[in-house]
């Protein structure tokens, strides 16, 4: 039985047993208003899962995207104040970009340098941080001031019910954005020779330069990438949540790498997939999302997710040796 | 002159000062297998890559078809047809044999697009060519050596090639996956392409090749079919001297039984080995040998306390040990040089003095400040007594040859004063010259030490030659125990091929 050997059908039996736990020990998580502000959680996460996710395939690992994400997030809202621009397409585009260039920094870096790359993004992380809130500023931007063109556009429901009680709920259509770019990046990753370099870049990088692969180009597409959907997801982010704080995303690289390598991704390269990745961040979320309703104080949070992190990350090399024995 | 489909004239090659290859000549004609045999270390490594473009000679010409070649490149390389299978076969191991079959087809077409369906159609039609069977979806890190050497042969084939160039194709390979690996080159033989075996292994050669071009220190020395050339030839071509092969003798010393210095009795581990007894005298050198998956790595594990879930008793000069964890196996006097000594023996990026005193800090340390001097003293005396050929002990141990490399594991073991030595395929990987000093060395550690020597290897010949005894080991059970004087590498053989 190939699909039993998948590792997404694993993740999903997984993920399916602990809903059925968390549903029995709170029955109120299957009702569907929580469950669509499961799905919201899953946009911002889940859409720089997919960069992390192609940084890991291709052997690389990647800490330094929320500083990326809150960068860009804050630089484009404060430029938009600047100039009284209030619109969605064209700040979305400017965030993505810059994320795409603060990518491009990584990616000079590991290439020219062959430097590792969790050294590069730490230090890059720690300098666009540190810029960010000694340079442009520190100060929150609160609803009274944030774009309303941005919350307007991230309000959208797709589908909207009203309780008996009179308040209406929805889902938000962030989610088609979200699975619009996770559908794209696996048809990168599946269809396309870039996507299959960065496989063989994870798999061995001498063989993948033996064979003639334009590792350059890889390695620059892949951290450019991860930037790039950095840089909308934090954008995003803000619109969601009415709010422009610059420091913003402390610590979150530690829940994304943890819902990726959850979804099966090598911490060693070479291996991972979307679907998987896509079932480890609602994996991730719906955990931390049922302490918060199980009332858990955020420190114990933080451990269940260090758990998680090392916990996936030795399953996944157990698994990886097993496979080369 | 020119009937070679390539030849290279009096090619030069020079690294930072140090000549790797001299007036280094060499012809492979069509559809031909040539042998390019030489010690580590004597530049065979270097004409590989002078014919596949990866470097560029400093003196001399590479002719292809007669034409002389104005600056050969792996592109261009490859273009003539010329085809390099590297000896870790350059294979993504987390993708499938199909993708890993078309890739380069790809790559060639500068697609921007993969078609899965044409990748399929791609390995089948490589596949199919070499005629084997390969599982196209599976990964290839599932592969065994074998079957993954087959991808690599059935990818070097796809691009039309002339000549295959293959770079010790036979160094992790059982007997019979050899002689399958023999009957694939002479298939492709069939169809007209050349092939290039670079080897050590003389046995090897002079089975496969037609012909045979000789190299040591850079030079040719020798070149003719293979009819003119045998073992002992070859070997004094490589070395430039003879090497002598006497049988191991080992005598009781008179008197009563001396203790065994190692004695097992019912050694069982769960589902690898079964109710193994064996003693070996000091002096004695024990062969042991048996098809990969035997056992035989898993009792050399258990006597290194690596399986310390093992039954049974284990005696080190008569009293009884536990072996639960290395250090308690190097405490009982127990040394163990592991397969593959590159990955599970060294530290290859650090110094000789360093890899040979790893085991022995303990000692040198006994107020955790190490014994510089001593250090220094046990190091330099090491290395003469082992002849290890480095002007200093601070040297990298990933600059020596196989052969240093071996002797430097060697050496670190006899600095804790083991009483017993487990060797597991001690020469896999080594030249003939060297190979001959590492087997002088384990006799006279035996002869002159008193050491108790268990050599696992693969190569009957080197168990029948020294040796005293030799046990052959088959599905977790011990099978026969001969005595080497009694027996010849043919017979050998020929029991352990009724083993399957």
């Amino acid at each position: 039985m190939a699909l039993l050997r998948r590792s997404e059908t694993v993740i999903a039996g997984i993920l399916l047993l602990a809903m059925v736990l968390i549903g029995t020990i709170n029955p109120a998580f299957w009702q569907l208003d929580n469950l669509f502000s499961l799905m919201r959680s899953n946009v911002i996460i889940g859409i720089m899962a997919m960069g992390v996710l192609l940084v890991l395939i291709s052997g690389g690992i990647d800490v330094s995207f929320p500083a990326f994400a809150v960068a860009a997030m804050y630089l484009t809202i404060k430029g938009m104040l600047a100039l009284g621009y209030n619109g969605v397409v064209l700040p979305l585009l400017a965030a993505t970009l810059m994320g795409l260039a603060f990518g491009a920094v990584n990616g000079f870096f590991v290439y020219k340098f062959r430097m590792i790359p969790l050294i590069v993004t730490l230090g890059t992380s720690a300098m666009v941080r540190g810029f960010l809130l000694g340079v442009v500023g520190t100060s929150m931007i609160n609803i009274n001031k944030m774009p309303t063109a941005l919350i307007d556009f991230a309000r959208t429901d797709v589908v909207s019910v009203t309780k008996a009680d009179g308040t209406t709920y929805g889902l938000t259509a962030m989610v088609l954005i979200y699975l619009g770019l996770a559908l794209a990046m696996h048809l990168v990753l599946r269809y396309t020779m870039i996507g299959r370099s960065a496989y063989a870049l994870g798999g061995d990088p001498e063989a993948a330069r033996r064979a003639g692969f334009d590792l350059r180009k890889t390695i620059f597409f892949i951290y450019c990438v991860a930037g790039a959907l950095a840089g909308f997801a934090g954008l995003l982010h803000s619109g969601m949540i009415w709010l422009a704080n610059p420091r913003d995303f402390v610590g979150l690289e530690l829940d994304v790498i943890a819902a990726v390598v959850l979804g099966g991704a090598s911490i060693f390269g070479g291996r991972g997939s979307v679907l998987g990745t896509m079932l480890g961040v609602f994996m991730l979320v719906m955990v931390k999302n049922s302490l918060i309703i199980m009332r858990v104080d955020t420190t114990w949070q933080l451990v269940v997710v260090g758990l998680i992190v090392i916990a996936a990350t030795a399953l996944s090399a157990w698994r990886d040796r097993r496979r080369a024995a | 002159m020119s009937d070679g489909f390539i030849e290279l004239r009096n090619i030069r090659k020079v690294f930072a000062g140090v000549v790797a290859l001299d007036a280094m000549s060499l012809v492979i004609k069509p559809g031909e297998i040539h042998c390019l045999a030489g010690e580590n270390g004597s530049g065979k490594s270097t004409v590989i890559k002078i014919m596949s473009g990866v470097y560029r000679p400093d003196g001399g010409e590479i002719l292809i078809d007669g034409k002389p070649i104005a600056a050969m490149t792996p592109i261009e390389a490859i273009a003539h047809g010329v085809q390099v299978i590297y000896q870790d076969f350059s294979l993504f191991g987390n993708l499938t044999v199909a993708e890993n079959l078309a890739m380069n087809v790809h790559l060639g077409e500068k697609r921007r697009l993969m078609n899965w369906r044409r990748t399929r159609a791609i390995a089948r039609e490589a596949v199919d060519r070499l005629g084997v069977e390969l599982d196209l979806d599976a990964e290839v890190a599932s592969l065994p050596t074998a079957g993954k050497q087959l991808v690599a042969i059935a990818r070097a084939l796809m691009s039309d090639a002339r000549l295959i160039i293959m770079d010790e194709p036979t160094t992790a390979l059982t007997r019979k996956e050899v002689e399958t690996l023999f009957r694939i080159v002479r298939d492709i033989q069939a169809r007209g392409i050349a092939i290039l075996f670079v080897s050590h292994k003389m046995r090897e050669m002079l089975e496969i090749s037609e012909r045979i071009t000789v190299i040591r220190n850079g030079r040719k020395v020798a070149e003719g079919p293979t009819g003119d050339f045998d073992e002992a030839l070859i070997t004094r071509h490589m070395t430039g001297g003879d090497i002598l092969n006497e049988p191991y003798a080992w005598t009781p010393p008179p008197g009563p039984p001396p203790v065994p210095r190692l004695e097992i009795r019912g050694l069982t581990v769960p589902g690898k080995c079964e109710d193994l007894s064996l003693a070996i005298r000091p002096g004695e050198i024990v062969g042991l040998s048996g098809l990969l998956g035997s056992g035989r790595t898993d009792l050399a594990l258990a006597l290194f306390g690596m399986v310390p879930g093992y039954k049974g008793e284990i005696l080190i000069d008569g009293a009884p040990v536990r072996l639960r964890t290395t250090q308690e196996a190097i405490a009982a006097g127990i040394a163990y040089v592991p397969e593959d000594r590159l990955t599970e023996g060294l530290f290859l990026p650090q110094s000789i003095k360093r890899n040979m005193l790893a085991t022995s800090y303990e000692r040198l340390a006994p107020k955790l400040v190490i014994d510089r001097s001593q250090a220094e003293e046990m190091t330099q005396g090491m290395v003469r007594a082992m002849q290890i050929a480095t002007p200093t002990a601070e040297k990298p141990v990933m600059q020596l040859s196989g052969g240093n490399q071996q002797r430097v594991v060697l050496a670190r073991w006899l600095l804790t004063d083991a009483r017993v030595l487990i060797l597991n395929g001690p020469t896999v990987g080594v030249d003939v010259g060297s190979k001959a000093e590492i087997h002088a060395k384990i006799r006279e550690l035996a002869q002159h030490h008193g050491l108790a020597v268990l050599m696992i290897s693969d190569d009957v010949l080197e168990l029948v030659q020294n040796c005293n005894r030799i046990v052959l080991m088959h599905r977790g059970c011990f099978i026969e125990d001969l005595p080497a004087a009694a027996v010849t590498e043919e017979t050998v053989s020929d029991r352990l091929k009724t083993f399957t």
